[in-house]
């Protein structure tokens, strides 16, 4: 079938949407890692920070980031009728 | 109609984790009672693989669907919790934690590596594969990309990346079996044989997902319970998670002592002149042409003494080292290994067709959710582990004598996963005179804790589950790809579902027998291999599913090419460090191979495709499908 402008701005939109997100994945996970040495005397919590965000504080984001993902697709199915008839 | 369905599973569940609980409680007073160790550990592991098989039984089928997506109306949360249990593996559940206590804050980029990757499966991947809703990984290949070669290349890879990693959780139920059950390891792996293939063989996907269930509720119980209670012990706060960190800065504090201590320097000195004295040893052997065997072990000896006479660096430390360029290459080696874990993760095919189960694309979606939650209560509480027991051990065992080291390091020296030896002579326990076997962290923890056998038996059940739940969910994606994606799409389209189940369980029951024979032989090589599957499966699966979803004009050349190209870097990497001694690249280890199969795969496929035609109007359309939960216009 032919695709709808409207169609395409979903596409573009989830596009976004995913772009957004991997950058903050890449930035929480390597970002971190590279400086990790330059970042080890400042403490969060009681722990050194690098250590602090491999073990716990990553970890966190990537369970927010994909909770986020799936609530906001889900709302935008609906915005722009492609969502599945029934649940 | 599948809401009534999911409050009916949820009732049940609810009611199943109240019984374990009583059950694990009833054994506590009965332990009390004077029951020996020996009986606990039998009815642990009897009830446990009991109820599987009575769950594989209750979900036998004779459906394609239910065989092999059970139905898909497995709700989103208990989708994560299968995810969940298939994911966590053996390594995961008993290696994991003591990774962590040798390596300090380099191993956490297995706990990055294997939470991130679930990002890019929720963003990248599950919610389109359960939009084109077939059965298996080579499907997808097969249908986006036209033709038998690209699913052939598909099913290769599958095989490739799966069957080492099966056969590595077979040897961790041998493992696990002989060491609570008192039986021997050849014994344990068949007895682990049975209890796999009672949840797998009667209801394929149907069955071993609603035991993975069952078994991810036994495995996080018996996870968290002896860490709650050493944290509660250590700091009288029964959330390990949140207050390690103070453990973590007594721990610190004593890694000044031991370093500045004397006692400490003279067993390191014993070890490097040990060492010298093997090198001595090994110069004489190659001189005078002797054969491989005995040299080989030398240099292991040689090896284990060095690193005992090598200084002790901080836990929380990142990327140690002498030199500056020894810590840039541990650094580049550790984004190079939590990156290829993380593609890895998302590329792995048993872990991916878990996406096709569930109602609806949005379930989908909110299953990724679930899964990395339940897969994120374990890995957020292994570094914990790692750091109350390298407190435990700082204090309580190093500067002690050691004709009065406690109790558990005698019980688990019998078994040589401790090793104590007093090389300087001087009565007293030294770091560099403990050996600790990674795997003792997390079964030794109980006993450290000073807590009942029970919970050491509890601990046992939930390695078991952790093994056979990965396994299960391996055998079934290695035969359903044998099954599905080469004898019925392949050989025989005709063939009926009779048919089509019997060939399916035939394989199953072949592949197992297969793996559990391979897993009998204790082979090192294939042990080690097991972390190769995750650059396998990335580099052979990431770019063309990847691309075949986000990019329309990635041809069927292209893909193949790419898939090829991805899969040989990776090979020839991997085989070429590992066995042949080439010269690393960048000083990466051969362990990381995909971080350099992936990008290759990656620009083979966008360079190929674009000197070949566009793909026809059909395969847009399957992609356009793919992309949009619902076309109506």
């Amino acid at each position: 079938m032919q695709l709808t402008e409207r169609h395409r701005k979903y596409w573009r939109a989830n596009l976004r949407l995913t772009g957004t997100l991997l950058a903050i994945w890449f930035a929480v996970t390597f970002g971190v890692v590279w400086f990790a040495r330059e970042l080890a005397d400042i403490k969060f919590l009681n722990f050194p920070l690098p250590f602090w965000v491999g073990a716990q504080g990553a970890l966190i984001v990537y369970v927010l980031l994909v909770r986020h993902y799936a609530r906001r697709m889900n709302e935008l199915d609906e915005e722009y009728g492609v969502a599945e008839d029934g649940r | 109609m599948s809401r009534a369905f999911a409050n009916r599973i949820k009732k049940y569940y609810s009611f199943y984790t109240g019984a374990f609980v009583m059950f694990v409680l009833a054994l506590a007073v009965a332990e009390y009672m004077g029951m020996p160790d020996q009986w606990i550990g039998w009815t642990f592991m009897a009830a446990t693989v009991a109820l599987y098989a009575g769950i594989g039984i209750v979900s036998r089928t004779a459906d394609v669907t239910e065989y092999y997506v059970a139905g898909r109306r497995v709700p989103a949360i208990f989708n994560g919790m299968a995810t969940g249990a298939d994911w966590m593996s053996a390594a995961s559940f008993i290696g994991m934690a003591g990774t962590l206590y040798a390596k300090g804050y380099d191993g956490l980029a297995f706990v990055m590596g294997w939470t991130g990757g679930y990002v890019l499966v929720a963003l990248l991947l599950a919610p389109y594969l359960r939009k084109f809703g077939q059965f298996t990984i080579p499907d997808f290949m097969g249908a986006r990309y036209g033709g038998h070669t690209a699913r052939t290349i598909a099913v290769a890879g599958t095989i490739l990346a799966s069957f080492t990693y099966v056969t590595a959780q077979i040897y961790g139920v041998g493992i696990i079996t002989s060491r609570f059950l008192g039986i021997t390891f050849e014994i344990g792996v068949f007895v682990g044989l049975a209890g796999l293939l009672v949840c797998s063989f009667l209801g394929g996907m149907r069955a071993v997902t609603w035991t993975q269930v069952a078994q991810y509720i036994i495995l996080i119980i018996a996870y968290l319970m002896p860490v709650v209670f050493m944290s509660y012990q250590v700091t009288s706060m029964p959330v390990p998670q949140l207050v390690y960190g103070t453990v973590l800065e007594k721990v610190t504090e004593r890694e000044e002592e031991i370093m500045a201590d004397p006692a400490q320097a003279t067993a390191r000195d014993a070890y490097r002149a040990r060492a010298e004295e093997i090198g001595r040893a090994i110069a004489a052997l190659e001189a005078s042409g002797s054969n491989g065997e005995s040299l080989a072990q030398l240099r292991r000896d040689k090896e284990t003494a060095e690193a005992k006479a090598r200084p002790i660096h901080h836990h929380a430390e990142p990327f140690p080292g002498e030199t500056e360029a020894e810590r840039d290459t541990a650094r580049l080696n550790f984004i190079a290994l939590t990156f290829c874990l993380m593609v890895g993760t998302a590329s792995l095919p048993h872990v991916l067709i878990r996406f096709y189960t569930t109602p609806s694309v949005r379930e989908a979606r909110e299953s990724v959710f679930w899964s990395l939650f339940f897969i994120f209560l374990l890995y957020f509480t292994a570094p914990a582990y790692a750091v109350f027991a390298k407190y435990e051990v700082y204090t309580n065992l190093i500067g002690s004598s050691i004709v009065e080291l406690p109790g558990w390091v005698a019980s688990w020296a019998k078994l040589g996963l401790v090793k104590v030896e007093d090389i300087n002579g001087d009565g007293i326990l030294q770091l560099a005179e403990l050996t600790l076997n990674p795997d003792v962290i997390v079964l030794a923890t109980p006993e450290i804790a000073g807590l009942p056998y029970v919970v050491a038996g509890l601990v046992a059940a939930g390695g078991l589950a952790a093994a056979l739940s990965t396994a299960d969910g391996l055998l079934l994606t290695i035969a359903n790809a044998l099954s599905h994606d080469v004898y019925y799409q392949m050989i025989d389209r005709q063939a009926s579902t009779t048919r089509r189940l019997a060939v399916s369980k035939g394989l199953l029951l072949l592949v197992a027998l297969i793996a559990a024979y391979v897993a009998s032989l204790k082979p090192d090589t294939i042990l080690s291999m097991v972390a190769w599957a995750f650059s396998i499966a990335a580099a052979c699966f990431f770019p063309a599913l990847v691309l075949g979803i986000f990019w329309q004009r990635a041809t069927r050349e292209g893909a193949i090419a790419g898939m090829l190209v991805g899969l040989g870097v990776t090979l020839f990497y991997l085989v070429g460090v590992k066995f042949y001694g080439m010269t690393k690249w960048l000083g990466i280890t051969d362990v990381s191979a995909g971080i350099f199969g992936i990008p290759a795969g990656f620009v083979t496929i966008w360079l190929v495709s674009l000197f070949t035609p566009a793909p026809d109007r059909a395969t847009l359309e399957l992609v356009e499908r793919v992309r949009y939960p619902s076309l109506r216009g």
